[in-house]
């Protein structure tokens, strides 16, 4: 099968989308001819003109705002916010007008919408331009999340999230950009809430987000080495959420470590954890163990960032301590 | 007042209609409220009436607004119903929003509401968005934006006026001065002249006595119909008055306005009253033909708000329902 980058996928799903249906559009801050700054989107403009791939002033909760209106009535916006830090700036006509609307109109009103937008450490970027924030907007009824972990899962999420009635937030991993991986040339879609078992095995189950998932890919392989048969998840989707496929790998595994890049106070790792205690608790040999980000801001200083997120070393050292019953009591 | 010469008298009796219509609804609303039979709270639209009126009934049902917390006004004069308000006031099943929403989110999309607004400003966006459909998808249609002077305070609205100007598109905000901006004077919060700040991006700008129906429709029909032929965004500032206060709670205001202020606008510059007069003056209608107008409204509204009272309210199954549009019931029994 080909390889391409989860640049070019992201193109391919918004270009395809584009030509199947003319009232999706893009809108974000240079997203026309520049294609935004890390080229995601470069050439849809010279294909779809000008009003289909909308530049818009830096003015995030305006244009999240016009989305909202032109979702509600007629289009199918896709909104590109450049940086996932930028998300604060949105929160109002993302969190209390977006997510909301259908519910408060009993049902009567729709926002399909997607936004697009980014995740991720370790790029030297410093506070304000490093966060990963999905566990934010997770936490909101009425708003879907996708974590794309590969440029396979950033087509296939994307598509259908374009064709999803609900709004949409999707975080795309900024360092993957320009990695490559199999992804067929003919058209598919991957419903939002399903997972997807990487690799199978019976000794620990790790569950990685996004960036994370070739953390638990690394860690696994290492683990094998060393006889530990570790099975590999990626959610794909946290919201909805695939429990049927964490669970059925806990109850097999009786061990399980979820890895996310989100901070871990309050965070995606302690929701999968909870849920995993109080639908698998009998079936578990040790507590649910979590990792994520270090709770502090990003700092810019490499020495000091590269510590803030999780590393297959360290995911390794854990679910030896895990499958060798030393985490049992674990403070 | 102005003779709006493509107007009939069907059209003058309609306005002064809607206009009992919507004070009607907030006599009984606020009864409700003062009695306990209405749950929460809510902002009264009375006084301000020849806005909602005036500009609604220069749109087509196709042509789209967005409200505000103070928007029971508005879904009236855009035409809606009632029954299906009163029961959305009281949370049932019935309501517009199947009891979801409450005053200040009613939604009426199949007349063109697009909903009421709990954000002092939050809808800016949505009726820019609205407008930038329209225009996409080859309609004429045109959205109005109500909003009052307390959101013009709001960054959301430069942000869109900007992007509505440089767009060119079928958008009219329509501000509605009432001069409080919630508890506080509204040039307390306000530097300059509001259109001004319109004025800025190149939008044009209107002043307009917001009490005189037909000065406010006359003004309207002339804007929509350059919005269909590409000529937004545009402006308007509509001087009025709220005769409550910020909220149906809101009773001792004296240390923000005086009640001789109060008097005033309700003595000398009631918009039902103007219109009334007016059309007894040109032979529209006789005193009492309005008499009678006036109490057939009052009779539909006590019908409706009994039938709201008796309604039932919406079975507890629905409660996770409307999260989402493909998941039936979205929030798992609580440890199930």
């Amino acid at each position: 099968m080909r390889e391409i980058t989860l640049s070019r996928a992201v193109n391919e799903a918004l270009a395809e989308e584009m030509r199947r249906d003319s009232t999706v559009f893009v809108i974000g801050e240079d997203v026309a001819e520049a294609g935004t700054p890390f080229k995601v989107l470069s050439g849809l403009v010279e294909e779809f003109g000008t009003d289909r791939v909308v530049d818009t002033p830096i003015s995030e909760p305006g244009f999240m705002g016009i989305a909202v209106g032109a979702a509600m009535t007629g289009l199918r916006p896709v909104v590109d916010l450049m940086f996932g830090d930028f998300l604060f700036l949105v929160m109002d006509q993302l969190c209390n007008q977006a997510a909301k609307t259908h519910y408060m109109s009993g049902g009567k009103l729709n926002v399909p919408l997607v936004l697009r937008t980014n995740l991720g450490a370790t790029r030297r970027s410093a506070a304000q331009h490093s966060q990963s924030l999905h566990a934010l907007v997770a936490h909101i009824p009425g708003l879907k999340v996708a974590l794309p972990s590969s440029a396979f899962e950033a087509k296939g999420l994307l598509k259908a999230a374009i064709r999803d009635d609900n709004p949409v937030v999707i975080f795309e991993d900024k360092l993957m950009y320009q990695e490559k991986a199999p992804v067929p040339e003919e058209e598919f879609l991957i419903p939002l809430g399903e997972a997807k078992v990487l690799r199978e095995g019976g000794d620990i189950t790790l569950i990685g987000t996004s960036s994370m998932r070739k953390v638990c890919e690394t860690a696994a392989d290492e683990l094998a080495a060393e006889g530990v048969r570790a099975e590999v998840i990626d959610p794909r989707s946290i919201v909805p959420l695939d429990e049927a496929t964490l669970l059925a790998s806990v109850k097999k595994t009786g061990r399980a470590i979820v890895v996310d890049e989100g901070h871990r106070n309050y965070g995606v790792t302690g929701e999968i954890a909870a849920r995993l205690n109080e639908k698998a608790f009998y079936h578990l040999d040790a507590p649910v163990l979590r990792m994520g980000a270090m709770d502090v801001p990003v700092p810019f200083s490499p020495a000091l960032e590269d510590l803030t997120v999780p590393t297959s070393e360290k995911l390794v050292e854990l679910a030896r301590k895990l499958a060798a019953g030393e985490m049992i009591h674990a403070a | 007042m102005p003779d709006n010469t493509n107007r009939n008298a069907d059209d003058y009796l309609r306005m002064y209609r809607q206009m009992v219509r919507i004070r009607t609804f907030e006599d009984n609303a606020n009864r409700l409220y003062l009695s306990a039979k209405m749950p929460g709270l809510t902002h009264m639209y009375s006084g301000e009436e020849a806005v909602a009126v005036g500009i609604c009934e220069a749109l087509r049902p196709t042509d789209r607004i967005t409200s505000t917390h103070r928007g029971h006004g508005h879904c009236v004069a855009k035409g809606a119903s009632f029954k299906e308000m009163f029961c959305e006031l009281l949370g049932k099943a019935e309501g517009y929003c199947r009891g979801k929403g409450g005053s200040m989110h009613i939604a009426d999309q199949a007349n063109g509401n697009l909903g009421a607004n709990a954000i002092v400003g939050g809808s800016m966006g949505i009726a820019t968005g609205s407008a930038l459909a329209a225009k996409r998808l080859g309609r004429d249609d045109v959205t109005v934006c109500f909003f009052g002077d307390g959101a013009t305070a709001q960054g959301l609205m430069y942000e869109v006026m900007n992007m509505a100007a440089l767009w060119s598109l079928p958008v009219i905000y329509a501000c509605e001065n009432n001069m409080y901006s919630e508890y506080t004077k509204t040039e307390e919060i306000a530097a300059g002249e509001i259109t001004a700040r319109a004025s800025a991006f190149g939008i044009e700008a209107h002043r307009v006595d917001g009490q005189d129906v037909l000065e406010v429709n006359a003004l309207t029909e002339r804007l929509v119909e350059r919005c269909r032929r590409g000529g937004g965004p545009f402006f308007v500032e509509l001087m009025t008055y709220r005769y409550h206060g910020h909220h149906v709670g809101d009773i001792d205001r004296e240390y923000y306005r005086s009640k001789e202020e109060e008097r005033d606008w309700k003595e000398n510059r009631d918009p039902i009253s103007r219109l009334g007069a007016w059309l007894v003056e040109q032979n529209i209608a006789s005193k009492d033909e309005i008499r009678a107008m006036d109490g057939k409204i009052a009779e539909d509204a006590a019908a409706a708000v009994e039938h709201a009272l008796a309604a039932p309210y919406p079975p507890a199954g629905e409660v996770d329902m409307h999260v989402f549009t493909d998941i039936r019931h979205a929030a798992p029994v609580i440890g199930g």
